[in-house]
């Protein structure tokens, strides 16, 4: 035991002392945070010079119907000042100006917007959006109904947010946000996917490394090619787990540290804020879809929902799957690695190992849609597919008896396959200089003897 | 008593026999060659040995109990294919792999130290073994090799690869450990450094050991019958009498005297050359020659297919 926890302890120093693993210990956070956190700075450096943009209504229909913002002002001119705006205009101060020639319920093209510049989407936007307003409570008057007003105020108060909520299997009602669970179940097979394959990929060039430096013997020689395989697959394991570690606390120390810099005083604006103001301008129902989502984001409500995925309970299996997958994976890369000579000859047996990891990410993407399908079922029980599967189910409430036999059946299937990858690994290793088939491999698998 | 003791190890690999009934015995604090043409199962029996693989049958004694995995400490193997990890500095990867010997952190440290200096590489402690000269990388593997004191030293092609001065300072590093008390096991081509080195050998050849024993009585086992005669005085006599009497071989003048090698038929000793030629010149020295183990590797090994050439025709 004290000689795998020596080779674990190379392993682990000799990865986390790397300059490649410092370098993506700092990138990685500094990437998330910037996720977080630039789509807020964008939004808090929009331009706040005010435009003021010359209306001149031939119709004199619409005077005053569009309102003045922040950013927008609004001047009616006279008919006549046409000329004289259009020629003498960027003496005359402003960003733009409106032309309106005739009555836009009969004619809607008799409206220019004319500028020097080109008109940001946000100020064409607001004036569209401002007279079609106007325009649609306009025809409404034309049916000259009772209580207009009070109908029309009304009518923009409806609003409509489907809270869903789980059904427990004691009856018990949670509520749960299908955004939330979708969002939570998408990035954990995502996240057991990517470090299935970076750090299994990284079991089989250490294994190579040791093969073709010819170091291999000397420590065969010391203990068990067994343990020296096991004692590489954890070693590496600790390294996947250092680095999520990292990444989480140094994105959340960045994260914090660049909003008590920044925005000391006021709440930080979130990126979906920044994006509800963007989505504004060019889709308003989107974007009050999204607002509604965010409004019900209160803290309280948060909490609610992140309860509704039982935290503690998806945590512990996100855990126990992702090692499952890596153990079992990284096990057949081992032997993969060991049995090839040159990292030319990697791609046929690479192959038969990847395409399993990369069917169960297609799954899981079906499985966000359909949680429930036969398909859904049938992948998150192989040991092959499951740790990326079944990670995408959980967050929709697996029943208990398909979470344990999925356990067993990954349990069972890392022990046959690391079984199985010992048996080659232990004869490839000593095996220099020979060219590798499937056939020769099977001969490999059935050598007797310890 | 036999140090250590295999007896009947046969090992199949999917199409062949790699080793088929092997017995070796090694006397403890002896070196012993383990001889043979490539592919005959050396390296096979010895990985058998370091438990690296395990035999289909046969058993494996070492001083006097069944080989056992904890034994492998006892043990220090240098392979035929080695190599360190190029990424790793020099004084940690020793330490490393002393530790996976089961020596401590410090007691490693304190013999790297008098090794390190010993072979003057203390100034590459903190280097990377890239960094390295291929001298200067076997240096580090064999101090690593011996650095826990095994009682049995298995070197696989020790001498592959070392220039002319390490591998002086190997043989020398190999007798003073059989001094201290260690016993030997090496395998190698190179036949003047086994009549150097091993007092007993086996040769192996397809599998099955060939000959065993003692390397003089092998070599003498081997012998032709040659005798190296120098003398001065009456050439033409001496030569007529030892070519009617015996097979003279070769009869060459160097400076002052003559020196003639005779080959003598059965039943002949070095007596009888002697008296044969004794009134006829003065003898300064006489000497059996005892050929060479290149002469007893090669005949060994075309021996082994003439007899099955003989048995077809």
């Amino acid at each position: 035991m004290s000689k795998i926890s020596l080779i674990i302890e190379r392993e682990y120093l000799s990865r986390v002392r790397k300059k490649s693993f410092i370098i993506m210990s700092i990138l990685g956070p500094v990437l998330f945070a910037a996720m977080m956190v630039v789509p807020a700075w964008l939004a808090s450096m929009e331009d706040d010079e005010v435009k003021t943009i010359a209306v001149i209504d031939h119709t004199n229909l619409y005077s005053g119907q569009i309102e003045n913002t922040e950013l927008l002002k609004f001047d009616f001119l006279d008919e006549g000042s046409e000329e004289e705006v259009r020629t003498n205009f960027k003496e005359s101060g402003y960003y733009a100006y409106l032309v309106i020639q005739d009555n836009l319920l009969e004619n809607p093209e008799a409206i220019r917007l004319y500028s020097d510049a080109q008109i940001t989407m946000d100020a064409k936007g607001y004036v569209q959006r401002s007279l079609r307003d106007h325009l649609k409570n306009q025809k409404l008057q034309t049916y000259e109904m009772e209580g207009l007003e009070s109908i029309l105020s009304e009518i923009n108060q409806i609003n409509i947010e489907i809270p869903t909520v789980k059904i427990g299997e004691d009856g018990s009602e949670k509520q749960s946000s299908a955004e939330l669970t979708m969002f939570v179940s998408m990035a954990f097979a995502f996240l057991s996917y990517m470090f299935i394959f970076i750090y299994g990929t990284q079991v089989m060039r250490g294994v190579m490394e040791e093969k073709t430096s010819r170091i291999v013997e000397v420590i065969v020689s010391s203990v068990k090619p067994f343990q020296l395989m096991m004692g590489k697959i954890l070693g590496i394991a600790m390294v996947a787990l250092t680095q999520i570690l990292l990444w989480v606390v140094l994105t959340i120390l960045i994260v914090t540290g660049v909003k008590a810099a920044f925005f000391p005083d006021s709440e930080m604006p979130s990126g979906t804020q920044a994006q509800i103001e963007m989505m504004q301008d060019q889709n308003p129902e989107a974007a009050e879809q999204i607002a509604s989502m965010e409004d019900g984001f209160n803290f309280n409500k948060i909490l609610e929902m992140v309860n509704s995925l039982e935290p503690l309970k998806t945590l512990l299996l996100f855990i126990f799957y992702f090692f499952g997958g890596y153990l079992l994976y990284s096990a057949l890369f081992a032997a993969v690695g060991g049995a090839i000579d040159h990292e030319s000859d990697q791609q046929q047996f690479m192959l038969p190992v990847t395409i399993p990891i990369i069917i169960s990410l297609y799954v899981a993407m079906m499985t966000f849609r359909n949680p429930g399908s036969d398909v859904a079922f049938w992948f998150s029980m192989i040991p092959f597919t499951s740790p990326i599967v079944m990670m995408a189910r959980i967050p929709f409430d697996v029943p208990l008896w398909e979470l344990l036999l999925s356990m067993a059946l990954l349990i069972g299937g890392f022990i046959a396959t690391t079984w199985f990858a010992g048996k080659i690994y232990r004869v490839g290793i000593l095996m220099y200089g020979k060219k590798v088939d499937y056939k020769e491999l099977w001969k490999w698998f059935r050598y007797s003897g310890d | 008593m036999a140090f250590l003791e295999a007896s009947g190890i046969v090992k199949r690999f999917a199409n062949h026999l790699a080793l088929n009934d092997v017995n070796i015995s090694v006397p403890e604090n002896s070196i012993y060659g383990l001889l043979g043409p490539n592919g005959a199962g050396k390296t096979t029996l010895i990985r058998i040995i370091n438990k690296i693989t395990g035999p289909d049958e046969g058993t494996l004694m070492l001083d006097g109990k069944p080989l056992r995995s904890s034994d492998i400490m006892k043990i220090g193997y240098l392979p035929e294919e080695r190599g360190l990890y190029k990424k790793m500095k020099v004084g940690e990867q020793a330490v490393y792999l002393a530790r996976l010997k089961g020596l401590s952190r410090n007691d490693a440290l304190k013999r790297l130290k008098y090794w390190f200096e010993k072979f003057e590489i203390q100034p590459w402690w903190d280097k990377k073994v890239e960094e390295l000269s291929k001298g200067m990388a076997q240096k580090v593997q064999f101090i690593v090799t011996i650095l826990h004191e095994p009682q049995l030293l298995i070197f696989d092609e020790p001498f592959s690869g070392f220039d002319p001065v390490n591998a002086t300072l190997l043989k020398e590093e190999i007798l003073e450990l059989k001094q201290k008390g260690a016993t030997i096991i090496f395998s190698t081509h190179n036949m003047a450094s086994v009549e150097e080195l091993c007092d007993h050998i086996t040769l192996i050849n397809n599998g099955k050991a060939m000959i065993e024993g003692r390397t003089e009585q092998i070599r003498r086992g081997y012998r032709q019958n040659l005798v190296n005669i120098e003398f001065s005085g009456q050439r033409e006599e001496v030569e007529k009498i030892l070519n009617d009497n015996f097979e003279l071989r070769n009869l060459n003048s160097v400076k002052d005297h003559f020196e003639a090698q005779v080959k003598m038929t059965e039943g002949q000793s070095l007596n009888n050359v002697l008296s044969g030629i004794i009134g006829h010149c003065t003898i300064h020295s006489c000497q059996e020659l005892l050929p060479g183990m290149n002469d007893v590797f090669i005949q060994v090994v075309n021996q082994k297919e003439q007899p099955s050439q003989n048995q077809k025709s």
